[in-house]
Parts: C-alpha cells; sequence; structure tokens
C-alpha cells in the first residue's frame, strides 16, 4: 500500500523535527493525528518506540485529551458545542436536529464515512451560540434545520 | 509610501468569516480598482471589531464609520458613495438596529487599544502605534527588580479568574538565582462562555508577546512558552507569525539589543481538557504528560516546568504590562477602583442584543455592562439572573444587578469575578437546566486525580439528573450543597473546590425553581409511607 509509505515517511519526518523540542509528546501526538486522522495503536507503538517512552504513558495521554482519538472518524467531524452559553441558547436542540439531520446518534459515524459526530466543551465562539464545527471551521447561530442541512450539503460529496 | 486617504478596516474573526468575510473583501478590491482608487483607498485586515451578531463589519477612518451586517451587494454602492463621493451609507452603519442606551463610543483602553485598529499580521503597524517601545525601555533603563516593583506597585492582579497581585507572584521567582526560570502564558481559555483571551491574541499578539518579554525579563526567564488551547488555530497561527516577525527584528533571539539577554518563545498546544488552565496541570501537560494537577507546596514559582522556577499568567494579565511599563504605576490606578485598578475584558452573552466583549474599569456595575455594553435584553424580556464566570462561576439574580464588578466587591457578597464571562438570562431561563449544564461539565472534565471530586462530581450529577427530571426532593438540595462543601474542603484543586459557588448561589436565589421541578408523585408517596 503506498499510501501507508508516505504517512509513515511523514511521521518519521515529524518525529525527527520535533525530537529537538524538550517532552515533545504532545506536539508529536497532534501531528500524527493530522497525518492519519486518528491515531491507531501502530502509530503510537512507533511514537514510543521513537521518543524513547513507555507505549503505557503514550496511551496514558492519548486517553486524556478530547482531542486525541483511538478510533477512525469521519471525513468531516462534526463537533456541537454544549458549553454552558451554548447550552443556554439550544444546543440539545442543535444536537438533535443534526442526529436527524446524518441519521446517526452522538458518536456514531455515518455508513459512507463522510461525517463523524461529536460533542466539544466550549468553542470559544460563544457570542455565536449555538455553534458547531465541522473540521476547523465554526458555524453559529444554528436554529433552523433548513440552514444546518444547507451546510451539511456542502460537506457532502 | 503611500498616503492614502482613507483606512478601511475590516474584521476577520470565526464569527465574520463565516458571515462571508473573505467573499466581501475580495469584492471590495475589485470595486476599489475598478475605480482606480487603489492609490486613495487602503484596505487592511484587522482582527474582530468587537461588535458581535452583526455580520460583516468594517470601519472606516477618518470619522470611525462603522459599517455592519455586509452583504456584497452592498459594497458597490459603499464604494460609489462614501469611497468616491464622501457620503457615507447611513443604511448600512451601526446604529440603526437598536434604540436602548447602547454605548457605541466607548474607548477602548488597555488591553485591547489597538484591537481592531492595526492589521495583526504586520509587526511595523504594532511599532507604529509605539509597539516594543516598552520592551526596549524595560530592558535598556530598567533592572528586573524596579520592573517588579513598578507592578506590585500598579496594584495589578491576575485576570485569570483568582484575582493574585501579579507583582507579588513574581517576587517569589524574581530574586531566585538558579541558571534556568520558565514564564508561561495561560492562553488555555477553557471556560465556558469566556473567550477574551482569544479575541486579545487575535486581534493584537504583539501586544501579548511584549508583555511576555518584559515579564520574562523581570523575573529573569530565558524561555517562555505560551499554552494554548488547540481550538484557537487562528490565534495559533498569528501568534507563530508575530514570534517569527520578532526574532527577525532582533527584538527576540540572542543578546538582544546588545544586552547580553536571551530569550526565545515557544508556543505549547493544548488538546482540550480544562483542568489545564490550573497552572500545575498546565505544566504537567507541557512536559508531555497527562494533565493533572500536582501538590503545592512547592509552587509553580519555586518549582515548575523540569523542576525549575516558572511563573504562570494569564493572556489578559500580560498584555497590561507593556502599558503599565510605558505610562507607569500611578497612570494605572487611575482605572477601576482601589482594590482592583485597571480594566476588565468582560464577555457578555445570551439573552441580549449584542453579544460581545468590552473593556471597561474595574468596579463597573453588571447593570452598565448589561444595558450599555450588552445593548439590554433581546425582545423586550425581563432580566432574570446572569451567570458570572463560566462555568466555575456564581448565579446571580436581580437583588445583585448594582454591585461593583471587581474581585473585592464581589467577594462580599460569596461571588468571583472569574474569567470575565457574563452568560445573562432572560425569565424563559430553565435554572434547574442551567446547573445540570454546569454540572454536567464539571463531571466531564474532572480529572480523576481525586476521589472527592471524580466521584463527588459523578454523585452530584445523579442528584441533578433525578431533580431535571421531576423526581428529586428537597432533602436532594440540602445533600447536593453538603457534597460540593465536602468537595470544597477536600478537592485536591481549584476544579473540584470551585462547584460549590455554582450549586449555592442557583439554590439560594432560585429555590422556588427547583421545587417546582418536585415530583408531587414522589412527595405523596413520601407521606403516605
Amino acid at each position: 500500500m503506498p499510501e501507508l509509505k508516505a504517512q509513515d515517511r511523514r511521521l518519521r519526518e515529524l518525529i525527527n523535527e520535533k525530537k529537538q523540542m524538550r517532552d515533545p509528546l504532545m506536539e508529536v501526538l497532534h501531528g500524527a493525528q493530522g497525518i492519519y486522522g486518528y491515531l491507531p495503536q501502530e502509530v503510537l507503538e512507533n511514537v514510543a518506540e521513537s521518543l524513547h517512552i513507555p507505549l503505557s504513558n503514550v496511551y496514558g495521554v492519548v486517553t486524556f485529551y478530547d482531542f486525541f482519538y483511538l478510533q477512525p472518524r469521519g471525513r468531516h467531524l462534526i463537533r456541537v458545542c454544549t458549553g454552558t452559553s451554548c447550552y443556554a441558547q439550544g444546543a440539545s436542540k442543535l444536537l438533535a436536529m443534526l442526529e436527524e439531520e446524518l441519521g446517526i446518534k452522538l458518536g456514531e459515524t455515518t455508513s459512507d464515512g463522510n461525517f463523524t459526530l461529536s460533542t466539544l466543551m466550549c468553542s470559544g465562539a460563544c457570542s455565536l451560540a449555538p455553534v458547531f464545527m465541522i473540521g476547523e471551521e465554526i458555524f453559529g447561530k444554528m436554529a433552523e434545520p433548513g440552514k444546518i442541512r444547507q451546510i451539511i450539503d456542502k460537506f457532502r460529496f | 509610501m503611500n498616503f492614502y486617504r482613507l483606512q478601511v478596516l475590516i474584521g476577520i474573526d470565526p464569527s465574520s468569516l463565516q458571515a462571508g468575510a473573505r467573499e466581501i473583501e475580495n469584492t471590495f478590491q475589485l470595486e476599489i480598482a475598478r475605480h482606480k482608487l487603489q492609490d486613495e483607498v487602503n484596505l487592511l485586515e484587522t482582527g474582530s471589531l468587537g461588535y458581535f451578531g452583526t455580520g460583516v463589519a468594517i470601519m472606516i477612518y477618518p470619522g470611525q464609520i462603522t459599517y455592519v451586517n455586509l452583504k456584497k451587494e452592498d459594497v458597490p454602492e459603499i464604494v460609489t458613495e462614501h469611497f468616491l463621493k464622501g457620503k457615507p451609507v447611513k443604511r448600512l452603519m451601526l446604529g440603526q438596529a437598536f434604540t436602548s442606551g447602547y454605548n457605541f463610543n466607548y474607548r477602548r483602553r488597555i488591553v485591547l487599544e489597538n484591537s481592531g485598529l492595526i492589521n495583526p499580521e504586520n509587526i511595523r503597524e504594532y511599532l507604529g502605534r509605539g509597539g516594543y517601545e516598552s520592551w526596549e525601555k524595560a530592558l535598556l533603563e530598567m533592572k528586573p527588580v524596579q520592573i517588579v516593583d513598578i507592578v506590585k506597585n500598579s496594584g495589578l492582579r491576575g485576570r485569570g479568574g483568582a484575582g493574585f497581585p501579579t507583582g507579588l507572584k513574581w517576587s517569589f521567582t524574581q530574586p531566585l538565582t538558579v541558571p534556568q526560570k520558565y514564564f508561561v502564558i495561560n492562553a488555555d481559555e477553557g471556560e465556558p462562555g469566556t473567550f477574551k483571551d482569544r479575541l486579545i491574541m487575535e486581534g493584537d499578539p504583539h501586544k501579548l508577546l511584549e508583555g511576555l518579554m518584559i515579564s520574562s525579563y523581570a523575573v529573569g526567564a530565558t524561555k517562555a512558552y505560551i499554552y494554548i488551547r488547540g481550538e484557537y488555530r487562528l490565534c495559533i497561527n498569528r501568534l507563530q507569525k508575530a514570534i517569527d516577525q520578532a526574532r527577525e527584528l532582533g527584538l527576540l533571539g540572542s543578546n538582544i539589543f546588545g544586552t547580553g539577554f536571551d530569550l526565545d518563545i515557544e508556543i505549547k498546544i493544548g488538546a482540550g481538557a480544562y483542568v489545564c488552565g490550573e497552572e500545575t496541570a498546565l505544566i504537567e501537560s507541557m512536559e508531555g504528560n497527562r494533565g493533572q494537577p500536582r501538590s503545592k507546596p512547592p509552587f509553580p514559582g519555586v518549582k515548575g516546568a523540569w523542576q525549575k522556577p516558572t511563573v504562570v499568567n494569564n493572556v489578559e494579565t500580560i498584555a497590561n504590562i507593556p502599558s503599565i511599563i510605558s505610562h507607569g504605576a500611578d497612570w494605572f490606578r487611575s482605572y477601576g477602583t482601589e482594590s482592583c485598578p485597571g480594566t476588565k475584558v468582560f464577555t457578555i452573552l445570551g439573552d441580549v442584543y449584542m453579544p460581545g466583549l468590552c473593556e471597561v474599569d474595574m468596579g463597573t456595575s453588571l447593570r452598565t455592562l448589561i444595558e450599555e455594553y450588552g445593548g439590554g435584553i433581546r425582545d423586550d424580556k425581563k432580566f432574570k439572573g446572569a451567570l458570572l464566570g463560566g462555568a466555575a462561576g456564581v448565579f446571580l439574580s436581580e437583588k445583585l444587578l448594582d454591585v461593583k464588578m471587581d474581585f473585592n466587591s464581589l467577594k462580599e457578597y460569596g461571588a468571583v469575578l472569574g474569567s470575565g464571562a457574563i452568560l445573562v438570562m432572560n425569565e424563559d431561563a430553565d435554572m434547574v437546566d442551567m446547573l445540570y449544564a454546569v454540572i454536567r461539565f464539571f463531571r466531564h472534565e474532572s480529572c480523576g486525580k481525586c476521589i472527592p471530586c471524580s466521584k463527588g462530581t459523578q454523585k452530584l450529577y445523579r442528584i441533578i439528573s433525578r431533580i431535571r427530571y421531576g423526581e428529586g426532593s428537597e432533602e436532594d438540595l440540602v445533600s447536593m450543597i453538603r457534597l460540593a462543601q465536602a468537595m470544597n474542603i477536600s478537592s485536591f484543586c481549584a476544579l473540584g473546590q470551585s462547584l460549590l459557588m455554582p450549586i449555592r448561589s442557583v439554590i439560594d436565589n432560585f429555590r422556588d425553581e427547583f421545587l417546582q421541578k418536585m415530583d408531587k408523585k414522589y412527595k405523596f408517596s413520601r407521606e403516605a409511607s
């Protein structure tokens, strides 16, 4: 599989670059997730070995932070903000609307592998509440199903 | 160099980008070129202009004319009428939509003085507004201990929530003679409802850098880190750019200004853990570990990152430093109150006309903030309460609308200023549901290090869920407060300790609402048995 090899090569370059830093584990994990989309076991083993850190420590760090994923995700990660401000402005309704629009429940991935639905605790865009993110992009003031469909459609193929 | 007749600033931030700021910027460029105005009109990108919920906004100098809610179709009209003929387009100007006492003309003061005025991605614009002069003054003319004294005399207190005197914090680390000290900026702004640090960093990244340089020199740190949350992609990019530009001009690096002082700044990216806002947990996370707090003492000021003395300060705190150095401690004391000098950046959210941020004197009343800066309660509804300081905050009722917003005044009422988030709720708000949201947040973010917090938040979550579904009893309220009190005494860090504040304040102020939710059936069965 030539594609996998390219990814592995990029991981190697990343590790070599970040090795200069002091305690670069978090930076390497951020980068690795950027390359693979999630953190497969082989990658964790590879990182642990290259940085001379016990695999158990690497696993401990990965599972502590919300940002890291051990399971593959859809092409687009949709995260609904459930911080207090969004909650007060109807984040639960927004989540229900997204669940209906995508036909999946929270935490699941659509069968075509395009979307994963997740939540986050605060996106820091509280003046736009309620908010959801697709990848790095923020969509705010989301109260109508029509508007949500429009946005989701842009991210379908 | 060109002298432009008009400066047009377009605010680029997540909310305006979503409203199509890029497309409008391009249209402006095309229209300006079509009318051959390139040499007269200068179009610049800047951070947020501070008007929220108003789509794409631009500000035009001279005159400080602000257009809001711009659509692509409006651009030709603005260009021909305003830029060419000099007649502002009234229809699109800010202020047409609101009639309440909204304060349009407040001055940006210390922290946000440049935000929305300069292009944050160009160091020369910051230099043009007197930027890095304080850094030069500090490094060439002042001794570290002098800087610590000025900051002490200014009365600056930490803006992250606890309000610890900044100068005092530095004075623990400054006299230590060790080969390596660190300075860390806490930009892990995880408090729900707070985004002041994001706007400071997006709008004026060099201000933070200059403050950080002076602070590092004051405590003798030769390496500084900015620990920033991963969600703030735009901040990370702009800060990295700013660091590179500063390094290029020799404001950072080795032997700065020929003084022999070395300093480098590095960005560390967080991974979405609320507890990492706690300074020792932040340090753990910086070292590449699980972000769980350490026991204190030793305090980070003595033994912090990699066991070296480390000072951790909030973004807003450090953004105050350049102005304090250039204008002096007395000038700083002319703002705010006796015990809490200076200004504070608040984020006003929820059921108000103009959710957004403002920088006001410490001690401004909650009523003024909501009415003048938030534009009043939306849709002619009545004010019911406000959640102050994010999740680890307090619920205030109408009774406290006139309380002064500073660390000491609020403390008298058992409240805290926290991070400066104000979530305004109207008469329709369900307080039980709000408390549920707060507790659920804490349950999720409890790091699992100590039992009182990890088990306590789970137990509280079960109780509040029960009440929310109408199956609670009055005893549940008592046990929630008792449990939170126990957590307050015995939890390892501030995360578990602070849950008492929202729980006690919401039950004290809105007890009736909780009682209404209690199920009649439940009460009946209890009486029968």
